[in-house]
């Protein structure tokens, strides 16, 4: 069995810096990590193969610059075979039309068939949850998105929970399918001494945009249908009202129920 | 990228959204937007709904802003599943072509609309606060929050038709119903061939829980690490009740086991936009504003007067909370009694 998991690397979210007058992300200096939902969906990759044993291959992918090498080698770390990274400045720019033709174009060229695709729900910097389902589209899978738990997985068929408002539906499958993967799934674990070890010595192919056949009218900034046009500092803070409970519990709790009163909320 | 002609795109399309057998709210939210849209357009707004024993149940669209409602009736439709909905509307959006194609940020839009994207050959962006057209040059203009709320992006799709957008639930009020408003109800049929699906539905789970799930509600009572044990959830909920709102926790509330991590609220739990938004015993970190910093009115109570949660508070007590909010219930039950 082969399962793909697709993992980006993000700017760590509570290091976040932004240049308050233009605006604009800080970048220099900011740690990356692996998207913290994308662990989820590596986690549960290393356990079927824990589960299943022989036979079970894990392929890591992720685009991006080249010091995204990094996420994969913790991917390694943690159990996964064999990485790629597809990197290349005809991809910059991509939206997530783009990164899914792209990954979905490398996952045809460089796995060719497998079983399962496993993604993150979404990632926390541009947090679309788009990519995974379009990757699924471009490769005609079925797909099941917010999986919370993967109940049977055999006989070439799936059963899994979905996560979804007011509760979870039970679905069922054909392989290969793309799945997106919720925080309830598991808890990932920490790499150990071993895992570190072959993460280390593992050789990273980086791919470009030939190695993977793209057709180059749909890379990078070019071929993203969406263009961002501005970006701004959202206004945060309100102007609130602030009060102490200390020795005025009465008179704050009052405040509180005459401003939902004024608010019309009560 | 294939050169094709857009020019007959034309008119404004919401995806309405049914569950168990009723038109769900965020519809009339989505004709809500699409109905600005659709003026500064001065083009029709039409809206498209997809499930069982749907057809009789479809007027209120009408008289909350449509123009035209497209229906597909079909047992088979009862659910959402990805391949008949998205083949459907493929069809659909490529007879009718309209050039802005809205439907909610649910788990539903959230996986439908990336797999229309990429049949139509047309763009999306997701998640939007905010949905204008410049009149100039006749685009939408789409604006989300991205990288945990720290930043606001505005973002256009100037060539590929349908522009397409997912926009967050709550983030818009429905409009009253108007009774006399007039529309046209077309009913749409699909043979077996579209109805087929890879995946089958063997059964919910239901959980059983009060009030609606977070990302519908209109009240949330939101606790953290601050409430100190779960037993105490149920003085959350007691409040909740009166509201008759949803519960909330931020990430070490679930962490922690209290209450089930369908109700984490943040960058990696659930993104709401309620109108009223209580947090107990919250911080507020960066990766839990991120999920509820567009709630029309946040209301905070944290015994720490430096807690971040204070800035984004439309009202914060500096207390504890099992001072105040014993205390809140019993005013707002008072309240109650002399209304
Ligand atoms: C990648 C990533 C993703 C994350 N995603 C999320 C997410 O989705 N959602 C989320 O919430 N967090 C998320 N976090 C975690 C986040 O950084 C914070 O750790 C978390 O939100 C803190 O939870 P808390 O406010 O309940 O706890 P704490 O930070 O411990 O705060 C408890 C608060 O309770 C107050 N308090 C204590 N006793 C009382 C009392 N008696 N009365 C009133 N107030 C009291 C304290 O003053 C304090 O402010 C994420 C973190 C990372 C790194
Ligand atoms: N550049 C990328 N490389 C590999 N996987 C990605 C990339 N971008 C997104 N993904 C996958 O798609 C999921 C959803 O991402 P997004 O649509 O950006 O929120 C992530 O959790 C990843 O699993």
């Amino acid at each position: 069995m082969k399962i793909v998991v697709l993992i980006k690397q993000v700017p760590a979210t509570d290091k976040v810096k932004m240049d308050e007058e233009s605006g604009t992300m800080i970048r220099d200096g900011v740690e990356s990590e692996v998207n913290p939902l994308d662990l989820y969906a590596v986690e549960e990759a290393v356990r079927i193969k824990e589960r299943i044993g022989n036979g079970v291959e894990i392929h890591v992918i992720s685009m991006g610059p080249k010091k995204a090498e990094e996420a994969l080698r913790s991917a390694i770390a943690l159990g996964c075979d064999r990485a790629y990274l597809l990197s290349d400045r005809k991809f910059a720019g991509s939206d997530t039309w783009v990164t899914a033709y792209t990954l979905s174009a490398a996952i045809r060229k460089i796995v060719g068939d497998f079983d399962l695709i496993l993604c993150g729900e979404r990632a926390t910097d541009g947090e679309t949850g788009q990519v995974g389902p379009e990757v699924g589209a471009y490769l005609d899978l079925p797909i099941l998105t917010y999986v919370s738990k993967i109940e049977t997985l055999q006989d070439r068929k799936i059963i899994a929970q979905r996560a979804v408002e007011g509760g979870h539906e039970v679905v069922e499958s054909p392989l290969p399918v793309l799945i997106s993967v919720v925080k309830e799934i598991n808890t990932p674990r920490m790499p150990n001494f071993s895992g570190k070890m072959k993460a280390k010595k593992a050789e990273i192919p980086v791919l470009t945009a030939e190695d993977i056949g793209a057709d180059e009218a749909r890379l990078g900034l070019k071929g993203s249908p969406t263009r961002v046009v501005k970006i701004f500092r959202p206004q945060v803070a309100r102007k609130g009202t602030v009060v102490s409970c200390v020795g005025n519990l009465q008179g704050a709790v009052d405040g509180l129920v005459d401003f939902l009163e004024e608010k019309a909320m009560i | 990228m294939k050169e094709r002609d857009y020019s007959q795109y034309k008119g404004v399309w919401v995806i309405g959204e049914v569950r168990e057998g009723q038109i769900h709210a965020v519809s009339y939210e989505l004709l809500a937007w699409g109905r600005g849209l659709a003026d500064a357009l001065a083009v029709d707004l039409a809206i498209v709904v997809l499930g069982k024993d749907i057809k009789d149940k479809v007027d209120e669209l009408i008289s909350r802003g449509a123009d035209k409602v497209y229906v597909i009736d079909h047992p088979e439709l009862e659910h959402f599943r990805v391949d008949p909905y998205s083949n459907i509307l493929t069809a659909l959006i490529e007879e009718y072509k309209p050039e802005v194609l809205i439907a909610s940020a649910t788990t539903m839009g959230r996986t439908l609309m990336p797999v229309l994207a990429v049949k139509l050959d047309a763009g999306l962006t997701a998640d939007c606060t905010g949905l204008e057209i410049d009149p100039e040059e006749r685009l939408l203009i789409q604006t989300r929050p991205a990288v945990g709320g720290n930043i606001m992006a505005t973002i256009k799709t100037p060539v590929l038709r349908p522009q397409m957008a997912t926009v967050r639930p709550k983030s818009k009020r429905p409009l009253p119903p108007d009774p006399g408003r007039k529309g046209e109800i077309i009913l749409k049929e699909f043979g077996p061939e579209w109805l087929t699906s890879r995946v089958r539905r063997l059964d919910f789970i239901k959980e059983e829980s009060e009030g609606a799930p977070i990302q519908d509600a209109e009240c949330i009572v939101a606790f953290g690490k601050g409430l100190k044990d779960g037993r105490h959830v149920q003085l959350m909920q007691d409040l909740a009740r009166i509201f008759e709102g949803s519960l909330g926790a931020s990430r070490n509330a679930t962490d922690l086991g209290w209450i089930p991590y369908s109700h984490q609220v943040g960058l990696s739990g659930k993104t709401v936009s309620p109108r009223l938004y209580f947090a107990f015993g919250i911080s507020g970190a960066v990766q839990h504003l991120a999920g509820m910093s567009s709630a029309e009115t946040i209301i905070a109570v944290n015994s720490d007067p430096e807690a971040n949660i204070f800035n984004v508070a439309d009202y914060g007590l500096v207390g504890d909370l099992f001072e105040v909010v014993p205390l809140l219930i019993s005013r707002l039950k008072e309240k109650g009694k002399e209304a």
